[in-house]
């Protein structure tokens, strides 16, 4: 009998406009990009300049202080544009592709007859190794670490999430070559966690080389840290790394094929998508051909997220899919007022209380927008993180820890256990809407800093 | 609703920095946020937000108090009519009440709110919700013939000592409501204890029923005059003397399950005061040696305000242990010592006071352990890792 971790403690927020079980090829993008911002703390250097043509897989920027990772280009083509924010802080590496795409060759390669040196030496070259994150901090692994584990959440719980078991169907091959290259990296297991509720994929189900755990429940469950927490939980000096599915497909193809190779299935969900469902696509596409001709309203009045609705990125309607993202979310802008909205009964409006007269439908889904539906408030009320996070750690605690920087209590606290997406539900509950995913990473940084 | 909004949207920049009125803007701010959700949205992190907002929390609450003050009114027609033998028709006696009551309501939140408008102003910060319910908390634990003098020094006091100077609503140590309680119950103990306080007119004597005596059964039970006590269904119901909105059971429960219900008050504190004061109760009767010990420990339940302070007091969430494993002990101990100091303490009858506002100053340390036993796993965790390795 296989263990199953059961995750009581969460929240399903029921939202409208899941993605449909169609797949479609989306045409070549007008334009692609990288963006430093889609790695946190990363010090990005350029190493292309406008105008430079570039090929799929070769180096845009890397990182300042590890220079042998590289962020490379996802198609061949144009460098069209460098965008810069305040500070002159990069923003994106914009590429216009060619018609006729062109590859850097790396060689095929069976991972498993090469050294662990010439894995990452592949991966870093190729831009597949930022793939790879780095629990504690959730950040881009570094290669000269060997981590206790590889943990892989095979399931997406987030709204609206898609299904990641139909999104890899095709590439059982690719998924056991980068498993493949994945054991070369670990001295451990690499875990591959899935949800006992469905019938895996067999590109799952059938892999090699992994270990697996079950988990059901309520989201945050396929979050990959709450599964660490419940499998083998962060000690202060442990080092795990973490990598999503899509991911692992496209590294191995980068040994199949021997070349990167950033197509994956992505979803288009949202209310105001006219036709949600499943786009095949390159990594850093824009996705203004793919929601154009399909809102259901003018684009102003909407918010396009790069990522699920919790811990997405807000882009512009012809913005660009980010580097970890596997879907695009259309909701509508909540920028309105709403007059004694707070006094009126709330049938169509969703609350995990039930102060709301909408719990007396159960089972019915909700068109959600952006507003904040009320204003920033001092913390008054208890309770409220600790059932929406399954984890056996105090979170208002922690955040009180981070706010008054205290980094010895931001460690006995748990903080090498976090990322800032498994609180993301604590964000969304939070009667005194607190920001509470910026203030974790801000955490997280304040650690990298003064512990490094 | 579209030509209120132009006209708030008009007279807005006169408020804003450097407008004229720009002295007015918390004042402006909440009268604005009052009338309508802002139209602020979310940039990063999480894109949508849950509908619930402190605004919503607060006003759950003051509806959760409507049925013990609805009571309240007519039960303060009910007592005066018996003690002076008037009329007893419903109407008559709840209008009687609400003159009574509603006076005592429109000082407490015009004082308190004025005093929070002008600290919210001073600070440049928001207004903060939490009053709305402190207010309406105030004039429910006082007994009726408070001289309207006191219930806003009081509310003054309270506002200012009891929050302000910790720097606002969910930073105070100390239940707001029960500070202004315990300032009225120290400074003016003849206008907060005694038998003649709890029923309106009384304390002037004039037109009394001959032999009515307006004590409170937790008064009579600690003068062991138990044949006095009123029967456990008029308890329950509440058709007896106290403070105005203490007495019925039946309301404070209708108040319960919709805090309860709508996942706003903690049923962990609530359930863990019943089970220290029933404990408490039963040790009691257990080893009794006087008629107060002999009471069945479940009527401590309905006597006094030990069913209005579990529902409204000990569930506030600022001054209450923060853990969910400490909201058991915390609301256990209230339970315990509410009715320790009932019983063992004649001159301080009503317990559940000076309970709570004992166990709001030790729930902090509550918490402490709780926290420190968490760090300490996580420790002890690391270190065998370690071990292994």
């Amino acid at each position: 009998m296989q263990k199953t971790y059961r995750i009581r403690k969460g929240l399903n927020i029921p939202m409208k406009g899941e993605a449909e079980k169609v797949f479609t090829r989306a045409d070549q993008a007008e334009a692609y990009a990288v963006k430093p911002i889609d790695f946190a703390g990363l010090t990005p250097k350029l190493s292309v300049k406008e105008g430079d043509k570039v090929k799929a897989g070769e180096s845009l920027f890397f990182d300042k202080y590890r220079p042998h990772i590289h962020f490379t280009s996802p198609v061949s083509g144009e460098v069209v544009s460098v965008v810069r924010g305040e500070k002159r802080k990069l923003l994106e590496v914009v590429v216009k592709p060619d018609a006729n795409q062109e590859y850097v060759e790396f060689g095929k390669a069976n991972p498993k007859e090469l050294s662990r040196e010439q894995v990452v030496e592949k991966l870093t070259q190729s831009g597949v190794w930022p793939a790879i994150k780095q629990r504690p901090y959730a950040i881009v692994a570094n290669p000269e670490h060997t981590p206790k584990a590889i943990f892989i959440s095979g399931f997406d719980t987030a709204p609206l999430s898609p299904d990641i078991d139909f999104a890899v169907k095709e590439e059982a091959e690719a998924f056991q070559a980068g498993i493949d290259a994945l054991s070369k990296l670990t001295s451990g297991k690499i875990h591959l966690n899935l949800n006992p509720d469905f019938p895996s994929s067999s590109v799952f189900s059938k892999a090699k080389g992994v270990q697996y755990n079950y988990f059901s429940g309520l989201h945050p469950a396929g979050n990959v840290g709450i599964q660490i927490h419940h499998i083998d939980p962060i000690n202060k000096g442990d080092i795990v790394w973490t990598i999503n599915p899509l991911e692992v497909i496209i590294m191995g193809r980068l040994f199949l094929k021997g070349v990167y190779d950033a197509t994956k299935v992505i979803a288009l969900a949202g209310s105001e998508v006219q036709k949600p469902r499943y786009f095949i696509l390159k990594s850093g596409a824009s996705i203004a051909n793919i929601v154009s001709e399909n809102l259901t309203q003018p684009a102003e009045n909407l918010r396009f997220i790069s990522g699920n609705v919790l811990t997405g990125t807000r882009i512009a309607a012809n913005g660009f899919l980010g580097y970890y993202d596997n879907m695009v979310t259309v909701i509508p802008e909540g920028n309105h007022y709403e007059m004694f909205g707070w006094a009126l009964p709330g049938f169509g409006k969703f609350s995990v209380s039930r102060s709301f007269f909408s719990w007396l439908m159960p089972g019915r889904k909700f068109k959600l927008h952006t507003n904040y539906n009320g204003g920033e408030r001092a913390y008054v009320v208890t309770g409220q993180y600790e059932k929406v996070l399954p984890m056996n750690i105090y979170p208002v605690h922690l955040i009180k820890a981070i706010l008054a920087k205290d980094i010895d209590k931001m460690e006995n606290l748990g903080i090498y256990e976090i990322a800032e997406e498994d609180m993301a539900l604590c964000e969304y509950v939070c009667t005194s809407k607190t920001e509470v995913q910026a203030i974790v990473r801000e955490g997280i940084e304040l650690m990298v800093k003064e512990l490094g | 609703m579209k030509a209120l909004r132009n006209f708030v949207d008009k007279i807005k920049p006169n408020f804003e920095e450097g407008g004229k009125l720009a002295m007015f803007h918390s004042t402006f701010e909440a009268f604005e946020t009052f009338l309508f959700v802002p139209n602020k949205v979310t940039d990063k992190g999480s894109h949508i937000r849950d509908a619930m907002d402190m605004k919503r929390t607060m006003i759950i609450v003051v509806m959760a108090l409507v049925p013990a003050l609805l009571f309240g009114m007519w039960n303060v027609g009910y007592q005066n009519a018996l003690s002076t033998g008037a009329d007893t028709e419903f109407w008559s006696l709840f209008f009687f009440g609400f003159l009574k009551v509603f006076p005592i309501i429109v000082v407490s939140y015009v004082v308190g709110l004025g005093i929070e408008f002008a600290f919210a102003q001073v600070r440049k910060h928001e207004v903060n919700e939490g009053y709305l319910v402190t207010g309406m908390l105030i004039p429910l634990i006082v007994p009726v013939d408070i001289p309207l003098w006191m219930v806003a020094l009081a509310v003054a006091f309270t506002v200012i000592i009891g929050k302000e100077v910790f720097g606002g609503t969910g930073m105070n140590i100390f239940n707001p409501a029960l500070i202004a309680r315990a300032f009225l119950f120290f400074a003016y103990p003849s206008h907060m204890s005694g038998d003649y306080v709890w029923v309106a007119g009384l304390s002037k004597g004039e037109g009394i029923v001959d032999g009515f005596s307006g004590a409170t059964p937790l008064a009579n039970a600690a003068a062991y005059q138990i044949d006095k006590i009123p029967t456990a269904l008029e308890m329950f119901i509440g058709t007896i003397p106290g403070s105005v909105g203490e007495t019925s059971t039946l309301a404070i429960l209708l108040g319960a399950f919709i805090l309860i219900f709508t996942g706003i008050g903690s049923w962990k504190i609530i359930l863990s005061t019943v089970i220290g004061g029933l404990s408490m109760g039963l040790i009691f009767n257990a080893f009794a040696v006087n008629p107060f010990m002999e009471i069945p420990a479940w009527h401590h339940l309905i006597m006094g305000g030990f069913a209005f302070g579990a529902v409204f007091m000990a569930t506030d969430p600022v001054t209450a242990s923060q853990t969910e494993k400490g909201k058991w002990i915390y609301g256990f101990l209230i339970g315990v010592f509410a009715v320790l100091v009932r019983v063992f303490n004649p001159a301080y009858p009503e317990g559940m006071m000076l309970s709570i506002l004992l166990m709001n100053a030790f729930a902090p340390l509550i918490d402490h352990y709780i926290i420190e036993a968490n760090i300490s796993k996580r420790k002890k965790r690391a270190a065998k890792a370690a071990k292994i390795s």
